[in-house]
């Protein structure tokens, strides 16, 4: 009976337990590392090597906070999530950030209580055939059989599309990227369709003969992908905001990994402010002066992590150059 | 040479039918295993500095392994460490092939037990002895896939000899509540119960509360794992004569001496066999938590083939995959069907208790 | 007796206890979260595409509960289907594993020891890539038979007035089977069919030779002795193990979700990951499921009774 007794008094415990959510750029530094959650394979996003390591820009955002917060790029934790438990594991505290190729949507900023907090790549979702279908448009797609991922805003656009353009096709959904690529290019669908960035990635490194298809030109949705946190704790959307921004605004004042710390001796008054030379941006975000030289110097600046990352695969920096190039790449000023 | 002809006379050619059959089968043979041997063996890629080797390459490209076989096995483990799960993963083999042993069913084999886990978890967080920390979140590949089933097994185990006991009982409250446990677990299908561990489980916490993946995805496994087993013990408590019920009541004992010494030891080493067989279940199962996006086994190996410059290899990961699961489980399958033997040959010459008899 | 009542009045407390934690945890969290409640959702618009429907219309512009009905017919038709192929290899096997022919038998074994020993997802994506990759593109399908066409998008049968006809992208008309289905079904029944093959064995075995010889002595013809005495009393011992491995089919069918066909859990996954109403759809699998599970026990224990029973008039 004192058993019983115990546990009923446990069970309470944990039922009142309710306690206001720290705060989590408090706890973040008292557990002293960021607990990241990451798509489980995405290639140029996150993903393992061969020696079990991550890598990817996603990877890269998660290691530019824990840079900025405990001025140590490698004290992140990653949590690979799958697309249905990537939002719970966000809203029940299992991870700080989300930062998992997740499209910024209305519904989601709002009903799923995230924040978003800004664009690391922008993205659309396109269509990929075989070139010797001699399809021109995606308006010719009537009847086709189409390959997709389930999870995603793909399944939904591809559908929308289809039915505001009248035509029929036929969906082959399958999770694994590896199984749905397979199904592409052995013949069994006509098509493939997922975010324009994937696309090029494909053709370029798994299409036998890169040539052999093409990706039609319609875009058929917005795709902005971005990191996330939860709603109600201000200062560490801030933080997260920030960060981001700190590696596209390095960019654009020509700072990186390799000439930080020469430049911080620089005579333009931006770059005195962005490493904290002068004025005290880093205390106003509650963290060390010097926070945006930790991320750049530790991470890079946003064209060092597209560069390492999604180049190699193929990927053109196209709308996500930056604005001064004519992409829409564009941080707030920090000052 | 004669009896190696009349055994195939009477083995291979006893009648046309099994003539034909042996013939058919013979240039079935024939046709098929010189390219798979070939595709297999001979035109192989063994070894390459990169994926352009295999890429023009006939036969299998083994070299998608060798390049990958780190991560395969330890996952997002830190590379430099890798020597603490090969350590972690031995030790827990060993202790398997020792649990095997009939010759080791002592207290001492117990005690192996705790001091070997304790081990296992002192190499694989670390922490202590100058081991650096690693947090569980990077545990994965084969390694994880062998703890998942170590303590799937350790904890379904007492877990299910609790239900089929209750479910025997005679309080009619505690046995509907098991009945009806049991029914249910085993009427759904492991992916549910999955799911709930990974997007419900969250919900039914209060919040701030947290426990991490793994551990959910183990909670799902015991928690399946023990209705099965539940079962199975319950067919050895059912195969217990009564009138060792009744010779224990005779002597006094209460309800849980008389299942502790005298009845469960029993019923448990009857349902050894049947044991093994749900726990061969529950190791092929594991490869399930791939579907909720952890580093099992199966799920190290598809995430290499999502490696863009390695990709296309799928046939190649899944036949050594395969391979991997078939040797474990094999093992496991003789040693049950070995066991089931001895027990045979032990009612045959009647040094075992009349099994058959009573209920 | 007393003391038992006190165990069970505190079984029953702690039970609910831990329900009440539970539901007051998920009702606050629900709340926090803003996630809606409620099977309302079912009669929302689905908006997203079913790849193959085996035996209901269905559009993007249909509701999820439309939705949820193709899934579950489609699960529905690939147990089914895999239940009668599965016992019939099953018993195939089996009765070879006791063949006299030592290269037939020793094959069996070795069929058996291996599909067994592999985990059902890895034989699964074996399937898929071999069916998916050893085929021809629709334009260069195979025809086995005249009207049949075989390629990688499936085999396409012709029906009375309607024949698959290559158009554009792909067949058109006729009645077709996919490889996802395919691969699905094969998956399912040569995995189960290790497993029931053991059980025809181990009631082929249980059988006591002096039955046997007593047929043959009576003049019986092998096949007569089989049929009419060796079979009526395998049945017996083999059809609860049977149930278990039919029911264990129906479960395993979910792993559909990794090959992309269509079922039931992957239907419900979609709709979860849309509504983001991940307690209903939960629930929603695990009753399916039970449903189906209860209605094989129902059946089998129905069945099992009619063949105990007929055991016991003779």
């Amino acid at each position: 009976m004192k058993l019983v007794i115990r546990c009923a008094a446990v069970l309470a415990a944990l039922s009142a337990g309710h306690a206001s959510a720290q705060a989590t750029a408090e706890a973040v530094a008292k557990k002293g590392f960021v607990q990241c959650g990451v798509n489980v394979g995405l290639a140029g996003f996150s993903q393992p090597d061969s020696q079990g390591v991550w890598k990817g820009i996603d990877v890269d955002l998660c290691r530019a906070v824990a840079a900025a917060v405990l001025g140590d790029a490698s004290k992140v934790r990653y949590t690979p999530l799958t697309a249905q438990q990537r939002f719970t594991a966000l809203q029940s505290g299992e991870v700080d950030i989300l930062s998992r190729n997740t499209t910024w949507t209305l519904s989601r900023d709002t009903s799923l209580g995230l924040n978003f907090a800004g664009v690391n790549y922008y993205d659309g979702q396109g269509f990929m055939v075989p070139a010797k279908r001699k399809v021109k448009s995606a308006k010719q797609l009537n009847g086709a059989t189409v390959c997709v991922q389930p999870g995603t805003t793909t399944e939904l656009n591809l559908a929308d599309y289809f039915r505001t353009h009248k035509m029929k096709f036929k969906p082959v959904v399958i999770e694994k990227l590896e199984e749905v690529l397979n199904a592409y290019f052995t013949g069994r669908c006509d098509v493939y369709t997922t975010d324009v960035s994937g696309l090029v990635a494909v053709r370029a490194s798994r299409a036998p003969k890169p040539a052999e298809h093409v990706i039609l030109p319609e875009v058929i949705s917005k795709e902005p992908l971005g990191p996330a946190v939860r709603h109600g704790d201000d200062r560490w959307f801030d933080i997260v905001k920030w960060s981001l921004y700190a590696m596209i605004e390095a960019e654009e004042l020509g700072l990186s990994s390799k000439n930080i710390e020469q430049q911080a001796g620089s005579a333009n008054p931006a770059v005195q402010r962005f490493v904290g030379a002068t004025g005290d941006l880093g205390k106003m975000l509650g963290l060390d002066n010097r926070w945006a030289v930790h991320i750049i110097k530790q991470v890079g600046n946003y064209a060092e992590s597209f560069d390492a990352n999604l180049k190699p695969l193929g990927f053109e920096r196209g709308i996500n150059k930056l604005w001064t190039q004519g992409g829409l790449m564009y941080a707030p000023p920090i000052r | 040479m004669s009896g190696c002809l009349a055994w195939a006379r009477r083995s291979l050619f006893s009648g046309w039918l099994s003539t034909l059959t042996t013939l058919a089968l013979l240039w079935l043979a024939w046709r098929w295993l010189p390219p798979l041997v070939d595709w297999a063996i001979a035109s192989a890629v063994w070894r390459a500095e990169g994926p352009s080797a295999c890429r023009g390459a006939q036969g299998a490209c083994w070299a998608f392994i060798a390049e990958k076989h780190r991560f395969i096995l330890f996952g997002t483990y830190p590379f430099e460490q890798h020597w603490r799960p090969a350590a972690a993963s031995l030790l827990l083999i060993v202790l398997w092939l020792c649990s095997s042993l009939r010759r080791f069913w002592n207290g001492g084999l117990a005690a192996a037990w705790v001091a070997g886990l304790a081990l296992i978890g002192a190499l694989m967080w670390g922490g202590v002895a100058g081991l650096p920390y690693v947090e569980n979140e990077r545990w994965g590949g084969l390694t994880l896939t062998l703890l998942l089933a170590t303590f799937g097994i350790a904890f379904a185990l007492p877990l299910s000899i609790v239900l089929a006991l209750g479910r025997r009982s005679t309080l009619p409250v505690l046995r509907l509540a098991c009945t009806g446990y049991i029914e249910l677990v085993r009427g759904v299908p492991l992916i549910s119960v999955l799911f709930m561990a990974s997007v419900m489980l969250p919900l039914f916490l209060p919040a701030g509360l947290t426990i991490d993946k793994l551990l959910r995805a183990q909670l799902a496994l015991v928690l399946f794992a023990a209705a099965y087993l539940a079962e199975v013990v319950r067919g050895g408590l059912q195969a217990i004569p009564r009138g060792q019920h009744e010779a224990a009541d005779a002597l006094g004992f209460a309800y849980w001496r008389k299942m502790g010494l005298v009845i469960l030891p029993q019923a448990l080493r009857l349902s050894i066999p049947p044991l093994v067989n749900t726990f061969i279940g529950l190791f092929k199962d594991t490869s399930l938590v791939l579907i909720i996006g952890l580093f099992d086994f199966l799920s190290t190996v598809k995430v290499s083939l999502q490696d863009p410059a390695w990709s296309g290899f799928g046939l190649e990961a899944y036949l050594f995959a395969s391979l991997v699961y078939f040797a474990f489980c094999h093992a496991m399958s003789s040693y049950s069907r070995r066991l089931e033997h001895e027990s045979a040959r032990a009612v045959v010459s009647g040094a075992a208790a009349p099994y058959n008899r009573g209920s | 007796m007393k003391k038992g009542w006190l165990y069970q009045a505190a079984l029953l407390a702690a039970l609910g206890l831990v329900f009440w934690v539970f539901a007051s945890n998920t009702a606050q969290n629900l709340e926090v979260r803003r996630i809606a409640s409620g099977f309302g959702f079912l009669s929302r618009e689905a908006g997203f595409e079913i790849g193959e429907t085996a035996f209901l219309a269905y559009s993007a512009a249909d509701s999820y509960a439309r939705a949820l009905a193709v899934g579950l017919a489609n699960t529905l038709w690939v147990a089914a289907l895999g239940v009668v192929l599965a016992t019939l290899l099953g018993l195939a096997v089996g009765l070879a594993r006791l063949s006299p022919n030592w290269l037939l038998a020793r094959l069996a074994a070795a069929y058996v020891e291996t599909l067994r020993n592999v985990p059902l997802l890895v034989q699964l994506f074996f399937w898929y890539a071999i069916i998916s990759e050893g085929l021809p593109p629709p334009a260069e399908a195979l025809q086995p038979l005249p009207g049949v066409f075989l390629s990688n998008r499936g085999v396409f049968f012709p029906l009375p007035g309607d024949a698959p006809a290559l158009t554009g992208f792909n067949f058109a008309g006729g009645a077709a089977l996919s490889p996802e289905f395919a691969a699905l079904l094969t998956g399912l029944a040569t995995y189960t069919a290790a497993f029931i093959a053991e059980i025809v064995r181990a009631g082929i075995e249980s059988v006591p030779r002096g039955q046997r010889e007593a047929a043959r002595s009576l003049g019986l013809r092998h096949a007569d002795e089989v049929r009419c005495v060796v079979l009526p009393q395998a049945l017996r011992l083999a059809v609860p193990p049977l149930t278990s491995q039919y029911l264990n089919l129906a479960k395993n069918s979910s792993l559909a979700v990794a090959i992309g066909y269509p079922d039931f859990v992957s239907i419900a996954n979609t709709t979860m990951n849309q509504t983001g109403q991940a307690i209903e759809g939960v629930a929603l699998i695990m009753a399916v499921f039970l449903t189906i599970s209860l209605s094989i026990s129902a059946f089998m224990n129905w069945y099992n009774r009619r063949v105990a029973l007929r055991g016991l008039r003779r």
